[in-house]
């Protein structure tokens, strides 16, 4: 009997215990506080080669943040696949970082969610000044007239990589500046089981970024001025469909690139199987994977006629990494502090260096390190030619939707299947059908 | 020792029963009685956290306009009413026809995936029936898929379906020519060949394994008594293992489609976020809508149909396959 009732009490207190923990799962409190002034939780994006080599930068400084301010930063690096969708989780459940690197062309869209701490004058004034940053990095942190929704940490541009033997190969004495003449020197590169270029065909967001670029090189956007998605104009169409053409029709691509979408691109042209490589800031990448500085050259995208610049001689997406402060924080000084620290000059040399990115803060950037031909090329891109992505809510349901579009196309290339207008602008169709109704 | 000690209070309560008489008495009755759904209480409590409650969650939020603009607060979602719904199922326009073209791809997936598991699975298992050397290896041999872990087994055959370095290419194309170039398997339509290879690769052990212990409840008897009336193996097979598996079958089968039509892991291991169309089963393409548009109502609203239609295949099934036993057994 008192085995039974011993029983029956037993499973009352656990089901009460279960409901109370049920009840009691979200703690963090809507505004933000500094309940826990001496921790933070920091999810860095995947900067380096690997998730490894990013931890063996970051540790070193935050052990100086923590030796400054008696803070210490819990980091987790988190791969680029993954980050966007824990994000999501994160807002949803309230259960989130206190600080998180976003990729600038989510800015707008996050920005909408409302979870990110708004950075007003009074929280520009607490990490030094927005002055301190780059226009055009400020110009990806946010929809037009909205306080940003993170600051600048790493900013970066596509530029040309190409392998200096394989151009002297094939007799090619410089890089190609139309992409009338890259098909050309393309073709003289394709033999022999090596190829002109590779590219991240089943990557989406890697697609989106050239689709951008070359839309805008025939005069389309793929929203409308009021941030409307149009993705079925002229420019985005030919855009689209010349990017794809240079596996489909110019040949330049190897075929297998259409299902590639873990960096494998970045490897071939590490280990000489491609000539070209289109990526942003990958120096460092590619001296991790054993290719000597002097072996590759970095230059400008190319352009359909005469230079870089604005309007149609665009030949990047302000590429970077924006650092933002979850609202709810339970350090939110903690959090600026951490902020600060890391857009502080010093850091900002020590960082961008390590990652071969371009600092958005003045300061740093005129640092002789920054100066080098290679970072003048991504400098100058980010200065003169360099276009930002759709700052409106929708960026990144675009990201995926056209990107995901651009795979099917390179699917189709790949297998042979013809890429024509139409077809392009079926899937561009289908995909903004996909978009949220305005 | 404990009784003994228990003893005196006993009697004390009985000597206030007889004082106070019915009034003691009710919730004695009501103990007797409550005891074994108190502790069924903690069981409960849990199903209703795992399952009920998230289901409901899901329920209310396809009623909901749920946008990035709310997720951060999802009481302050507007009200959809139906028309979640009715963008789901309106198959003229994109989303619905979307949807539509999923809903037959899976279909037919879990129409071919089920087949052929239960078919090899049923066919290593009456192999396997008679004792014979190596058996229990072979055994233990054949339910490897089914016990690696998901992600593990996935993830080698997307090795394995890799159009420039993959296993599958360099046999077919490279060693037996089977092929005039190799094939891409992860994307176009071939995905569809490479999803249901995986699926059955991964599904038919677990078919192995319930026929067997199935075919450990018929009588040897059986066999022996027909093969003396002359039938041959597969009329034993047909007259006898069959019938006699009927009610392993039904819930096998049951299960397999359940899994299979619900299966996200596979996919989405295969393909990655974005499913070609070829291999755009159901369970992705849901995910796909919610974080693509990042619109979890209809996302929602699609999952509820979902639900409602594995119901009520579930329940015609069980009530198609009952009957059908019913009257084979009368």
């Amino acid at each position: 009997m008192r085995s039974i009732r011993a029983a029956a009490v037993g499973a009352v207190t656990m089901s009460l215990a279960l409901a109370a923990s049920a009840c009691g799962g979200g703690s963090s409190t809507e505004g933000g506080s500094n309940d826990s002034p001496k921790t933070l939780t920091y999810w860095a994006s995947n900067q380096g080669a690997s998730i490894e080599i990013d931890k063996k930068v970051l540790q070193p400084e935050l052990d100086k943040f923590k030796k400054q301010t008696g803070i210490e930063v819990k980091v987790e690096v988190v791969p680029w696949s993954d980050l966007l969708n824990r994000i999501l989780t994160a807002t949803t459940s309230g259960q989130g970082p206190d600080v998180l690197n976003i990729g600038n062309t989510w800015s707008a869209s996050l920005q909408a969610t409302g979870a990110l701490l708004p950075w007003d004058a009074k929280n520009f004034e607490a990490i030094g000044g927005k002055d301190r940053f780059v226009d055009s990095a400020l110009g990806s942190t946010g929809a037009e007239g909205k306080d940003p929704a993170a600051v600048p940490l790493y900013s970066m541009a596509y530029a040309l990589y190409y392998n200096k033997k394989m151009f002297a190969d094939a007799g090619i004495a410089q890089p190609p500046t139309t992409w009338a003449e890259f098909v050309e020197d393309g073709k003289k590169l394709s033999k022999g089981g090596k190829w002109a270029l590779g590219v991240e065909g089943a990557n989406p967001s890697e697609n989106i970024h050239h689709a951008v670029v070359f839309a805008k090189q025939h005069g389309g956007d793929f929203f409308t001025a009021d941030g409307k998605p149009d993705f079925t104009n002229d420019g985005a169409v030919a855009g689209v469909k010349e990017f794809v053409d240079l596996m489909a029709k110019d040949k330049v691509i190897a075929p297998g690139n259409a299902e590639y979408a873990q960096n494998q691109s970045v490897s071939d042209f590490a280990k000489g199987k491609t000539a070209m490589l289109l990526w942003q800031s990958a120096s460092a990448n590619l001296k991790s994977q054993g290719m000597s500085e002097d072996s590759f050259g970095i230059a400008p995208v190319p352009v359909q006629s005469g230079t870089p610049g604005t309007g149609t001689g665009v030949n990047s997406m302000v590429m970077g990494i924006n650092l933002a402060v979850f609202k709810n924080s339970d350090n939110l000084d903690g959090a600026k502090k951490f902020v600060k620290f890391m857009t502080s000059d010093a850091e900002q040399k020590i960082l961008n260096t390590a990652y071969s990115s371009i600092p958005p803060v003045k300061g740093a950037q005129a640092d002789a390190a920054f100066n080098t031909p290679a970072n003048g090329v991504l400098k100058n891109t980010l200065a003169t030619s360099a276009v930002a992505a759709p700052q409106v809510a929708d960026e990144s349901q675009f990201e995926t939707a056209v990107g995901t579009a651009i795979k099917g196309l390179f699917a189709d290339a790949a297998a042979g299947r013809a890429v024509t207008t139409e077809s392009v602008k079926a899937a561009l169709e289908k995909a903004q059908a996909q978009m949220p109704a305005a | 020792m404990t009784s003994t000690v228990e003893l005196p209070v006993r009697k004390g309560e009985s000597g206030d029963k007889a004082a106070h008489g019915p009034r003691r008495r009710v919730p004695g009755r009501i103990r007797r009685i409550g005891l074994p759904y108190l502790l069924l209480l903690p069981a409960l409590i849990l199903e209703l956290l795992v399952h009920l409650v998230p289901m409901v969650i899901g329920i209310v939020m396809s009623f909901k306009e749920l946008t990035q603009f709310y997720i951060r607060d999802w009481g302050a979602a507007p009200w959809a009413g139906l028309d979640n719904f009715r963008m789901s199922v309106d198959f003229d326009a994109p989303v619905g026809e979307a949807l539509l073209h999923s809903f037959f791809v899976t279909v037919a997936f879990t129409l071919l995936s089920v087949g052929l598991c239960w078919l090899i699975g049923t066919a290593a298992a009456i192999c396997m029936q008679d004792t014979f050397r190596g058996r229990g290896l072979l055994r233990a041999l054949f339910l490897v898929p089914y016990a690696l872990p998901v992600y593990a087994a996935v993830i080698t055959w997307v090795f394995m379906f890799q159009h420039d370095n993959g296993l599958v290419n360099h046999v077919l194309h490279d060693q037996l020519g089977l092929t005039d170039k190799p094939s891409f398997w992860l994307i176009g339509d071939n995905s569809f060949i490479a999803l249901l290879v995986v699926s059955v690769w991964k599904g038919w052990p677990f078919a192995f394994l319930i026929v067997m212990a199935g075919l450990q409840n018929i009588p040897r008897e059986l066999y022996e008594a027909a093969a003396l009336d002359g039938a041959g193996m597969w009329q034993q097979i047909r007259r006898i293992t069959l019938p006699s598996l009927g009610a392993v079958n039904q819930v096998l089968i049951l299960v397999l489609f359940l899994w299979t039509f619900n299966d996200f892991n596979t996919p989405y291991v295969l393909f990655g976020k974005s499913a070609p169309e070829a291999a755009d089963l159901i369970s992705v393409h849901i995910y796909q809508a919610s974080f693509v548009t990042w619109n979890f109502g209809t996302g929602s609203a699609m999952s509820v149909l979902l639900l409602l239609f594995l119901l009520l295949v579930t329940g015609v099934y069980l009530a198609v396959t009952s009957r059908g036993r019913r009257a084979s057994r009368a």
